[in-house]
């Protein structure tokens, strides 16, 4: 008995740091509308900043004075982010601003191990809370208490800040409608920017109080940040108390997951985030929303059929693309091989953005799933390759249509953070399901038969799956399902009432798109001989929006484009630099805020310039207005 | 002048909506802006602060050009505004909806607390912890303008505060924009309703398809039926 009370309170100690970053993120999203990707970058720059100034200055003083320092100033980076990066992005959809916040995150993962090294770094134990209390012979480690009375003080503060003051009065309406609090002669600017110091020092506070706990590591970002997510949704956007019971829950689903599974513990949280999703959609404490905001695709209608040619066009592309063997290497083909693949991916999660305007921020686990369902099948069941490709994608199948099913209850952003949760689930499960994944050493020699065993024959096959795969999601676009698709992208509640099944549309788009990634991981894996967790891991899901997005979304063959232009310079530019993440982080806080059609959309945009301008005259351009709505 | 608009010309997007609108307000008047539905009352107002996008020419505030500022600055300066759809708080009750609204004194404005407000508009003063949301469209109607007062303004536009009250509630919003215009506050008041607007009103502009087309006395509209009758729907 003892043994599980101790059990329960271990989980409401590692409730109060998640806690404080849910709620922080909660705030942000309440006035700004900003699901803030980064979150997890500023505890984790909290944690490290507090790990050092705490070995600097000794004493009790040197250890609460580093904690609560290293919260202000990474709240202070927080308003220079604020006041840099997100004003620019405050009118565009959301998706773009996930992207550009995730961007700073890949920068700082980097920059952090620039700065601090790799390696694991071990904090001081918290002066005061060194010992343990004995509590029927077991141990409960003092600092444990100290945080599960923490927890419920920092709710009652900021409970207090938003019911007593001004400024949290002004929150609290501005989270409502920012744009009539404007007039009422309240600066929004001024409002956003502290909202989001606020927010960023919950999180960085939250990571503060870790180190005594855990060691500071630079992978500690996307593990709290997903974990984070799950909160959010599970306890409603925008509430703080939400913020506070899922952050216990899910806690304490964690410390009691060990016990009932020790080796996929997180199938828990699942199991409860499923349920709080069919019962309430916007979490336990969470207010249902207003139609969701813009989608990409939503201003340009991108599925018209080519014009003859451009269809002359793409098969002289193909043609070309197909007679790369005749003058290049062998390394030149597996790039070009990689390439095809990441077409295939590339294009299906187009097809999922721009037909069914649901952006997936988890599309990679469906891409994982197909490699790992050639590895079961080649290795345990030692099928022949052609099947192997026929059947492996099957796995992508199954789990796009289980939690498709889930994702497609939602719209927007809690789409965004539910898909990327549902990845991070599958990756948590390869990852820890060492008997039958491997764990992190994953499964190796899987090679293609003779058959496809040269550069050039797998080459050739990759190209012509592309090939196919891209066609035969063009057709699905035009046929009547692909018309009714659009029709629920446009107008939920139109389509509804000519008869169409909304949900089960979406459903199935869901599924198509992750059975299609599932055929470029199935061929990914033959290419490399082996699968990973990586290949469901964020920063591949991430990889094919960025792809979709360079390419430009509200285009024809922006996901085509996109992935050999952004496939060519990842593997440049890791080939040149060990900062591949800075790099790459930089790039795509560009593109969003200077070119957020992508190439091909900016192309276009440049070719039609002669279109007249709408207001005559000079114009004055005062801040766009987002309706209040 | 207290205010004075010029060539104002206005856009959604591509769909150019005013024309030439040219307006003007004197110290503590009370001015009609009449029209139709969608002739452009509201989208005029949500010009003059600020809060449409694209819009053109010369909007002069008490001598100063604030056509470039934006809408928080304009509201600042001493500008209310209040919103056709009213926009109330929901969430919050009747009193931090007025804290909202809440700025310093003005010294060539009359300056209102709380308890001046509730007493302007007694149905508040029963219901000072009430959640917005749960407030009857006319107690709702009160509250946006208490909340707009709350900001000292030294002139007040009112998008259609008579729309959808009943005539007792009608009744109250004239005394109590009449007792703003006795304090001194100057007041634009877009309506639809002639004899409400009369009640109130010492001119009246008329508008029609996003061009002004009438501008006088209200005895004035009043010896020109032919433009009442082809303008207003009565
Ligand atoms: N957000 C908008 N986007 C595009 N057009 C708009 C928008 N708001 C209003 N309009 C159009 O602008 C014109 C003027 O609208 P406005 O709301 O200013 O009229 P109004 O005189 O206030 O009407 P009402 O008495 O119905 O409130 C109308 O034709 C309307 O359709
Ligand atoms: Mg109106």
């Amino acid at each position: 008995m003892a043994f599980y009370v101790v059990q329960f309170l271990t989980g409401l100690a590692s409730a109060a740091s998640l806690f404080l970053v849910a709620s922080g993120l909660s705030i942000i999203f309440g006035v700004t509308r900003i699901v803030n990707f980064a979150h997890g970058a500023f505890y984790m720059i909290g944690a490290y900043i507090a790990f050092t100034l705490t070995d600097r200055f000794s004493g009790a003083f040197g250890f609460w004075g580093g904690i609560v320092v290293a919260a202000f100033a990474v709240a202070l980076i927080g308003v220079l982010v604020e006041m840099v990066l997100l004003r620019r992005i405050y009118h565009v959809p959301e998706l773009f601003q996930l992207l550009a916040t995730f961007g700073l995150t890949l920068m700082v993962q980097d920059l952090v191990v620039l700065i601090w090294g790799p390696d694991d770094l071990v904090g001081r134990r918290a002066p005061g809370f060194k010992g343990a209390v004995d509590f029927f012979g077991q141990a409960i480690p003092s600092y444990d208490l100290f945080l599960i009375v923490l927890g419920p003080v920092v709710l009652g503060i900021l409970w207090l800040l938003f019911q007593r003051t001004r400024w949290g009065v002004l929150v609290r309406a501005a989270t409502q409608d920012r744009d009539m609090v404007a007039a009422l002669g309240v600066n929004q600017k001024w409002l956003f920017t502290s909202v989001f110091a606020v927010g960023v020092f919950l999180a960085a506070l939250g990571g503060a109080l870790q180190i005594p706990r855990d060691a500071v590591h630079h992978a500690m970002d996307l593990r709290i940040i997903v974990e984070v997510f799950v909160v959010v949704v599970i306890g409603g956007l925008g509430s703080i108390v939400g913020a506070f019971v899922a952050a216990v829950l899910v806690s304490e689903l964690n410390a009691f997951g060990i016990l009932i599974f020790p080796k996929i513990s997180i199938i828990l949280v699942f199991l409860v985030m499923a349920v709080v999703l069919i019962v309430r959609p916007w979490g336990l404490f969470g207010k249902p929303e207003a139609a969701a905001r813009r989608t990409p695709g939503l201003t340009v209608n991108p599925w018209r059929p080519l014009t003859q040619n451009e269809r002359l066009g793409a098969l002289a592309a193909l043609i070309v693309a197909a007679a790369l063997p005749l003058f290049a290497g062998n390394y030149a083909l597996t790039v070009g091989s990689e390439i095809a693949i990441f077409v295939i991916f590339a294009v299906s999660l187009h097809f999922l953005m721009s037909v069914g305007g649901l952006a997936s921020f988890g599309h990679a686990a469906y891409f994982g799933l197909g490699a790992y369902g050639i590895a079961f099948l080649a290795k345990m069941a030692g099928l022949p390759m052609i099947v192997c490709l026929l059947l492996g994608p099957l796995l992508g199948l199954m789990g796009a249509a289980v939690f498709g099913f889930f994702a497609v209850q939602l719209s927007g952003v809690y789409f965004a953070m539910l898909t990327l949760a549902f990845a991070q689930i599958v990756w948590s499960i390869a990852f820890q399901w060492v008997s039958v994944t491997g764990g992190d050493n994953g499964i190796l020699g899987l090679w293609p038969e003779k058959w496809a065993a040269s550069p050039s024959h797998f080459y050739w096959l990759a190209l012509g799956v592309a090939a196919l795969v891209t066609c035969g999601l063009r057709i699905a676009v035009f046929s009547p399902f692909g018309y009714a698709l659009r029709a629920t992208r446009d107008s939920l509640l139109r389509s509804e009432a000519v008869g169409i099944n909304a949900k089960r549309m979406q459903w199935t788009a869901f599924v198509i798109a992750g059975t299609t990634a599932g055929i470029g991981g199935a061929l990914f894996a033959y290419l490399k001989g082996s699968v990973f967790p990586d290949n469901l891991g964020i920063s591949l899901s991430v990889d094919a929006l960025v792809m979709v997005l360079l390419g430009g979304v509200e285009t024809v063959s922006g996901a085509v484009i996109g992935a050999i232009v952004y496939k060519a310079l990842n593997i440049w530019l890791v080939s040149q630099t060990d900062l591949s993440k800075l790099v790459l982080g930089a790039f795509i806080m560009l593109i969003v805020v200077v070119f957020p059609k992508g190439i091909v959309g900016t192309l276009e945009m440049l070719l039609q310039r002669r279109k007249p301008l709408a207001p005559p005259g000079p114009t004055i351009l005062a801040k766009p207005i987002e309706s209040a709505e | 002048m207290k205010l004075a608009v010029q060539d104002l010309n206005s856009y959604y997007g591509p769909a150019h909506i005013l024309f030439d609108i040219a307006l003007e307000v004197g110290e503590g008047e009370v001015v009609a802006l009449l029209g139709r539905n969608g002739a452009g009352k509201s989208t005029t107002f949500r010009s003059i602060v600020g809060l449409v996008a694209q819009r053109t020419g010369r909007i002069e505030f008490e001598g100063r050009d604030v056509s470039a500022r934006p809408t928080h600055e304009i509201v600042r300066g001493g500008l209310g505004y209040v919103p056709e759809e009213r926009r109330i708080f929901t969430d919050l009750t009747v009193e931090e909806n007025l804290e909202v609204g809440r700025q310093p004194k003005r010294p060539n404005a009359p300056h209102w607390t709380r308890e001046k407000l509730f007493a302007l508009f007694p149905n508040l003063s029963e219901m000072r912890n009430r959640p917005g949301g749960r407030m009857s469209g006319g107690e709702q109607q009160m509250l946006t303008i208490a909340r707009t007062l709350m900001g000292n303004p030294s002139l007040v536009l009112l998008d259609e505060p008579s729309e959808g009250l009943s005539p007792k509630i009608v009744e109250q919003m004239v005394d109590a924009i009449l007792t703003m215009k006795k304090e001194g506050v100057s007041i634009v008041v877009s309506e639809q309703n002639l004899h409400f607007a009369r009640l109130i009103s010492d001119r009246a502009y008329i508008i029609e398809r996003g061009r002004i087309c009438f501008g006088g006395t209200m005895a004035e509209l009043d010896a020109r039926p032919d433009i009442r009758d082809a303008h207003l729907s009565l």
